[in-house]
């Protein structure tokens, strides 16, 4: 909704406009629109010439188990991020919010991992978990369990979540706080008198008022473990082993930009464009309309 | 409302322990030197080398890199950062003024046009990203650094949210004054954004410092390189084979997370608002 009292327009409005429309016209559309064009072609494996294949790359990529497997282990990959992050976020803000001395000391030293570029934090993790060095490697291998993120499907898994897990608490836990910090003192007062336990309180009473927070930064996690753990897969795993902790996003680049076949990376892409607008529909139909009190 | 137990603190120092552990693990081994390192693995206590493996990462190019010394990469990636957040802030503000305060034809469509880059994040169309900017010969320079990864309407969205929550009276009486459109914009706008603009600053910052596949994929020549992409090469010494000098290593990690850390935890308050509303 614009303003009701608004300027008359001549060519003013148009030049405040124009960076904006230039950048996304050269950055976005004209790459966007190419990824669309590219995955309805098929390249000739020297990279001479392209022919329309129509739905090839498509029906490739639908009927390849790598595929299948890739999206599953995506799938399962961002399930697991996302409840573990927003679960302990979840218990440390309640626990902070209780503290009345110290809040802001807890809150500092529990927000700043947010600084820590993935990247940064998969390689961090890779020299504490290294089998030379690392004596978080030592730990694991101490209790018997015989650590080999290389050659262990189950052991990389294990190891990606634990790092992107690290690095998503605070941005939950800063949302989380602010949250229950926006819940008025009369509710939790009149809540005090009526319910005796403080856990059935928080159920009954903290836990719904936070419902909307929580459904906005599940689709913040989701998008955060498919699109910004970029960084870690390359600096951890490299979706090794033999390309099982590839999730999605990161086998665009390595069919597109290291496998050099564009046409099964650009549908890939498409793919991933669909799954985006899809999340976004659920966000603003689905959730705002369910959530409600 | 109800106290914190001790079992309250307790939860709270173990999340603390779990988030600032690995970094001080870093950190303290740092300062330690290789032969230690290899012996006895990585320390929990401070050393006796002191910082002498930050003046070698910051000073020479250390065997991670042929010519980039950890300084050009911080430069790189200050200049990445700071491109970044001053060019979206910019963008930013011009457009959402547009739509809030201009009739325009085809508003509804430039909005929607806007809008819908929110859709796609740089990771999925990056491969003709790429095509596109090498065609545009933008290849290792800070322009195709910086450009494609603005291409988007995050901080658009923010400020035409924040626009309209500023009274119309303001509008009003700056017409009886005879203001312009870019004297309103200058005089009333901009300083009313003040706040905004520093809370968003601080996140764009962080964000363009942090970036990595972008600069992974722009930059051949190291003169480019960004500090963050650049200690992908430390993983290529480790994987074939070689045995890093580790401290160096260690510090040129710790460097390539101190700016935004210390910036965030600097400007902690405008850095939480800026996050909270940013994400709205």
């Amino acid at each position: 909704m614009a303003k009701k009292v608004q300027f008359a327009h001549t060519w003013v409005p148009y030049v405040f406009i124009a960076p904006q429309l230039l950048i996304i016209g050269v950055f976005f559309f004209w790459p966007a629109l190419q990824a669309l064009y590219l995955s309805f072609m098929l390249e000739d494996p020297w990279g001479l010439s392209s022919t329309f294949v129509w739905f090839e790359n498509y029906q490739t990529l639908f009927t390849s188990a790598d595929y299948l497997s890739t999206t599953l282990f995506t799938l399962g990959y961002s399930f697991a991020v996302v409840v573990l992050s927003l679960g302990i976020a979840l218990i440390l803000a309640v626990k902070a919010n209780a503290v009345l001395h110290g809040q802001k000391t807890y809150r500092l030293l529990l927000t700043w991992v947010y600084a820590v570029a993935p990247a940064v934090a998969g390689i961090t993790a890779y020299f504490l978990f290294n089998r030379h060095i690392g004596v978080f490697y030592d730990a694991i291998v101490s209790t018997g369990w015989l650590f080999a993120p290389e050659t262990s499907t189950f052991d990389a898994t294990v190891l990606l979540i634990l790092v992107s897990v690290w690095k998503q608490i605070p941005v939950n836990f800063v949302f989380f706080l602010a949250g229950l910090q926006s819940i008025p003192v009369t509710v939790r007062e009149a809540a005090q008198m009526d319910c005796e336990s403080p856990t059935r309180r928080f159920w009954t009473i903290t836990f719904p008022l936070l419902a909307p927070t929580a459904f906005f930064l599940m689709v913040i996690n989701i998008t955060y473990a498919f699109f910004d753990t970029f960084g870690l897969i390359d600096t951890l795993t490299q979706g090794r082993p033999a390309g099982s902790t590839s999730t999605m996003v990161y086998k665009v680049y390595q069919d597109g930009f290291l496998g050099a076949d564009l046409g099964l990376s650009s549908a890939q892409s498409v793919v991933l464009m669909i799954l985006v607008m899809a999340l976004v529909m659920v966000q603003f139909r689905f959730v705002e309309r369910r959530i409600h009190y | 409302m109800q106290r914190a137990t001790f079992f309250d603190h307790l939860i709270l120092w173990a999340g603390v322990i779990f988030l600032v552990a690995p970094i001080w693990l870093l950190l303290a081994s740092s300062t330690h030197s290789v032969d230690t390192l290899i012996k006895e693995g990585l320390q929990w206590l401070p050393g006796s080398e002191g910082l002498s493996a930050y003046k070698t990462a910051l000073m020479t190019a250390s065997g991670f890199t042929d010519t980039a010394t950890g300084l050009r990469m911080l430069v790189n990636s200050t200049i990445m950062g700071l491109g970044f957040a001053v060019g979206k802030i910019i963008i930013a503000m011009t457009a959402a003024y547009t739509l809030v305060y201009f009739r325009v034809p085809m508003a509804q469509f430039l909005f929607w046009l806007i809008f819908s880059t929110l859709l796609l994040p740089l990771e999925v169309r990056i491969v003709p990203s790429y095509e596109v900017v090498s065609q545009l010969g933008l290849l290792n320079s800070y322009t195709g650094l910086i450009l494609p990864l603005i291409a988007s309407a995050t901080a658009t969205f923010y400020f035409r949210q924040f626009y309209k929550t500023i009274p119309e009276e303001l509008l009003e009486a700056a017409q009886l004054d005879n203001a312009n459109a870019w004297l309103f914009f200058k005089d009333i706008l901009i300083p009313l954004s003040r706040t905004m603009m520093a809370a968003m600053f601080i996140i764009m910052f962080v964000v363009g410092w942090n970036q990595y596949l972008w600069p992974l994929m722009m930059t051949t020549e190291e003169s480019y390189y960004t500090i963050v992409m650049g200690i992908k090469n430390i993983l290529s010494v480790v994987r074939e084979g070689r045995v890093p000098e580790y401290n160096v290593a260690f510090a040129l990690v710790i460097l390539a997370m101190l700016p935004p850390v210390l910036i965030v935890i600097i400007f902690q308050r405008w850095f939480i608002q800026g996050l909270v509303e940013s994400e709205k």
